[in-house]
C-alpha cells in the first residue's frame, strides 16, 4: 500500500482520540465508575465539541470571525424540539433514534437557512462585518423565540407570535422557552454526530472546495486571480458551519426537558469561540480537546467552591500563555507532523533588484 | 463563442483600430488575445493610466517597461479586472470584458502573476498548484465530503497535472515543501506554474525576475520562451532587467505618466530618443 500522506495520519489521530475516548467514557459509565454530574455533562461535551469544530471551519479555515455561533444553535435546538415533538404527534414515531436523527437533521436545515440569509449580504463585505452581524444575529433570534409560541394539535402546528392563546399542547412558550421536550437525546448518538462533523469538515478541508476556502483566507486577490469565486466559497463554509452548529443545537435541545432561548446568549458564542482560540485556530483537534476539557472544568473545580470561576480563569490564562509561548509551541511541532524538509537556504529576497 | 466573434468582428468594422499591435503581421486574421482600446483609469481626478492601446496576437511576448510610478502595474490591474477601467475597453480572445470581475476575466484566459509574490504561504507547493487547476479539474463539495469515486479520480488527475506543470521549472521535487519556505526565486517560479494551470491564452507576469541573480534570470529567459512554445499563449511582462526584456520580447511598450510614449522592437525602442528622455532626463542644449 502507499505511503499514508501527513494530512491522512494526522486526520487518523484525530478519529482515534475521539474513539478511544468514547470508548473509555463507555466503560466508565458501564462499570457505573462516573459521577452523576459528569455523566450529565456527556452529551453537552459532545455538543460543544461539534459547536468548536464547526466554528473552527468559519473562524479558522474560512478566517471569517463569527460572534452568533450560539444563534446557529439556538435555531437548530428550537427547530429540532418542534420536530421532534411535531413527529411524535403527527405521525407516531415512537422509534426515538430515528426521531432524533429527522430532528436533527430538521435543525440543520433550519440553521443552514439562517446561515444563507445572513450570509448573502455579509459574504460580500471585506473586514469585521461578518463579526459585527453574526453578533446581531445571535441577539436578534434570541430576542424572536422570546416571542415565538408554537403548539402542536394532532398533524396541524400552530405557530403564534406574542399570543400565547393558541390551541393543542403547547411546545415553546414564549419566554418560558420549550417544555414538556422528550429526552430522546444519547450519548452514543451525540458521539456519531462528532463522527459526522469531523467527517464532514476534515473531508471537506482536503478536497477541492476546501483549498478554495483555505486560499481566499491566505490571499483573497490571488485566489481571484486565479478564478476562484470568493462568496460561493465563504458562503460555502459558513453555512457548512451553521448546518453543522444547528445539528449540535438539536441534540442539545433534545437533552434537557425545558429549554429556555437565554441558554443561547451572547456568553455561549464567545465560550465557543474560546475552545476554538485556545485549541488553536485552524486546528480541529485543539478544538475537541479544549472543548472537552473546558466544559469538564468547571464541573472538576467544585471542590474548590466560591474560588471555582477564578481558578478557571486562571487556567485559560495558563493555556494560552503556554499555547503562544515559542518554546512549548516547538516541542509541539516537533511532536507533530507539522515537520517540514529543511531546504539549503539559497538567496534570499532584494538582491539583484535594482 | 461564435456570436462574440461575431460581435468582435463588427466592432472592427464600425471603430478601425485606433492603435496597430506591435508586432501587426502576426496573426492577422484571428482575434488577437488582447486588445486593449483607449484604456484609462481615474482616481479620484488623477489619471493613472490614459489612453492605454494595445494589441497582442497569439504567442507573441510583449514587454511593459517605463520608469518607476508609470501604472504599469495599473495597466495589469485594469487588464485582470482588479480595477474597473473607468474609460475604453479590454478584449480577451475577442471578448468585452466590460462589467467582469477577476474571476471571469480569468476564466476568458488571463492569468497573472504579482510583483509582491502572493502565493499561498501555508499550503504546501503542490497545494499552490492544485487551487490554480480549480476551474480545470472540478467535482462537487459533496463528492469531496462524501469522498465519491469521483473525487479519487479527479484528485489523481489533479496531482498528476500538477507535477507536470511543477516539472516546467524542475521543481516537481519541492511538490510537498510548504510554498512560504521556498526561496525567494523558487517562490517566484511557484507563482508563474500556479497562473500556467488556470490554463491561460496571456499570462501577465509582473517583474519575474525581481530578486533573481544574472544565472537565475538567464535560466528564467529560457524558460519563459519554453512556456510560450509549450503552451503557445502569449505573455506580457512587465521588468526592470533590461537585459531579458530586450532579449526576449518581440514588442516593447512604453509607458511613462500613465501614457504610452513608444512602442516597437527592442532596437527602435532603444534608439529612441523619447524614451531616453523619460529613463535619463533631457540633454542639457549646447
Amino acid at each position: 500500500m502507499k505511503k499514508l500522506s501527513k494530512s491522512t495520519v494526522s486526520n487518523i489521530i484525530t478519529y482515534g482520540i475521539v474513539i478511544i475516548a468514547f470508548i473509555i467514557c463507555q466503560a466508565m459509565l458501564s462499570a457505573g465508575a462516573m459521577t452523576r454530574s459528569l455523566r450529565g455533562q456527556l452529551i453537552p461535551i459532545c455538543v460543544y465539541i461539534v459547536m468548536a469544530v464547526s466554528l473552527n471551519l468559519t473562524v479558522g479555515v474560512s478566517g471569517e470571525l463569527s460572534l452568533g455561533h450560539a444563534g446557529f444553535m439556538s435555531v437548530g435546538a428550537f427547530s429540532g424540539i418542534v420536530a421532534s415533538a411535531w413527529l411524535a404527534s403527527a405521525f407516531h414515531l415512537e422509534n426515538t433514534v430515528v426521531r432524533l436523527i429527522l430532528s436533527m437533521i430538521i435543525g440543520g436545515i433550519f440553521a443552514g437557512f439562517a446561515g444563507v440569509i445572513i450570509g448573502i449580504p455579509v459574504l460580500r463585505l471585506q473586514g469585521d462585518y461578518l463579526a459585527i452581524v453574526t453578533l446581531a444575529f445571535g441577539e436578534i433570534i434570541r430576542n424572536v423565540l422570546n416571542c415565538l409560541y408554537i403548539s402542536v394539535d394532532g398533524r396541524a402546528l400552530h405557530i403564534a407570535f406574542s399570543n400565547p392563546n393558541i390551541p393543542g399542547t403547547v411546545i415553546l412558550n414564549g419566554p418560558a422557552g420549550a417544555v414538556g421536550v422528550s429526552k430522546i437525546a444519547t450519548f452514543p448518538m451525540a458521539f456519531a454526530l462528532i463522527l459526522f462533523t469531523l467527517m464532514v469538515v476534515l473531508n471537506l478541508i482536503h478536497s477541492r472546495s476546501g483549498r478554495a476556502i483555505m486560499a481566499i483566507r491566505d490571499s483573497r486577490i490571488a485566489a481571484e486571480s486565479v478564478g476562484i469565486n470568493i462568496t460561493k466559497y465563504k458562503m460555502m463554509a459558513f453555512v457548512t458551519s451553521a448546518v453543522l452548529a444547528g445539528m449540535a443545537g438539536s441534540l442539545y435541545g433534545l437533552n434537557y426537558s425545558t429549554v429556555t432561548a437565554s441558554k443561547f446568549k451572547f456568553d455561549t458564542s464567545i465560550l465557543v469561540l474560546v475552545f476554538v482560540v485556545l485549541g488553536g485556530i485552524g486546528n480541529i483537534r485543539g478544538s475537541i480537546i479544549a472543548a472537552a476539557l473546558l466544559t469538564v472544568l468547571p464541573e472538576l473545580l467544585r471542590a474548590f467552591s466560591d474560588y471555582r470561576m477564578l481558578i478557571y480563569a486562571i487556567v485559560l490564562i495558563l493555556v494560552m500563555l503556554a499555547t503562544n509561548s515559542p518554546v512549548i509551541r516547538s516541542m509541539f511541532d516537533r511532536m507533530t507532523y507539522r515537520r517540514r524538509p529543511g531546504l539549503p537556504e539559497e538567496k534570499q529576497k532584494g538582491g539583484a533588484a535594482e | 463563442m461564435t456570436q462574440s466573434v461575431k460581435r468582435y468582428n463588427q466592432n472592427i468594422r464600425m471603430v478601425p483600430a485606433p492603435s496597430h499591435g506591435i508586432i501587426p503581421e502576426r496573426d492577422l486574421n484571428a482575434a488577437p488575445v488582447l486588445e486593449a482600446r483607449h484604456l484609462g483609469i481615474e482616481f479620484g481626478g488623477l489619471k493613472a493610466v490614459e489612453d492605454f492601446n494595445l494589441i497582442i496576437g497569439k504567442t507573441e511576448i510583449a514587454g511593459l517597461i517605463g520608469p518607476n510610478g508609470a501604472g504599469k502595474t495599473t495597466v495589469f490591474n485594469l487588464l485582470t479586472k482588479v480595477y474597473q477601467p473607468t474609460m475604453g475597453t479590454v478584449m480577451i480572445n475577442g471578448h468585452d470584458t466590460a462589467g467582469m470581475n477577476t474571476v471571469q476575466a480569468n476564466k476568458l484566459g488571463i492569468a497573472r502573476t504579482f510583483q509582491n509574490i502572493r502565493l499561498f504561504g501555508n499550503m504546501s507547493v503542490e497545494e499552490n498548484v492544485r487551487i490554480g487547476l480549480h476551474n480545470q479539474i472540478k467535482y462537487g463539495m459533496f463528492t469531496g465530503i462524501l469522498r465519491l469515486p469521483n473525487y479519487w479520480k479527479e484528485e489523481k488527475r489533479q496531482h498528476e497535472r500538477a507535477l507536470e506543470l511543477l516539472s516546467i521549472f524542475d521543481m516537481q521535487d519541492m511538490a510537498s515543501v510548504q510554498a512560504g519556505s521556498l526561496p525567494y526565486g523558487a517562490q517566484r517560479r511557484l507563482e508563474i506554474v500556479r497562473a500556467l494551470a488556470t490554463n491561460p491564452s496571456l499570462l501577465l507576469l509582473d517583474e519575474p525576475a525581481a530578486g533573481m541573480n544574472p544565472h537565475e534570470t538567464e535560466e528564467l529567459m529560457a524558460n519563459i520562451m519554453k512556456i510560450r512554445d509549450q503552451f503557445q499563449i502569449a505573455i506580457l511582462l512587465i521588468e526592470h532587467d533590461m537585459n531579458l526584456v530586450m532579449g526576449i520580447c518581440e514588442g516593447i511598450c512604453v509607458l511613462n505618466y500613465g501614457r504610452i510614449i513608444a512602442k516597437g522592437t527592442a532596437d527602435e525602442i532603444q534608439s529612441n530618443p523619447t524614451v531616453i528622455e523619460a529613463y535619463l532626463g533631457k540633454k542639457k542644449e549646447g
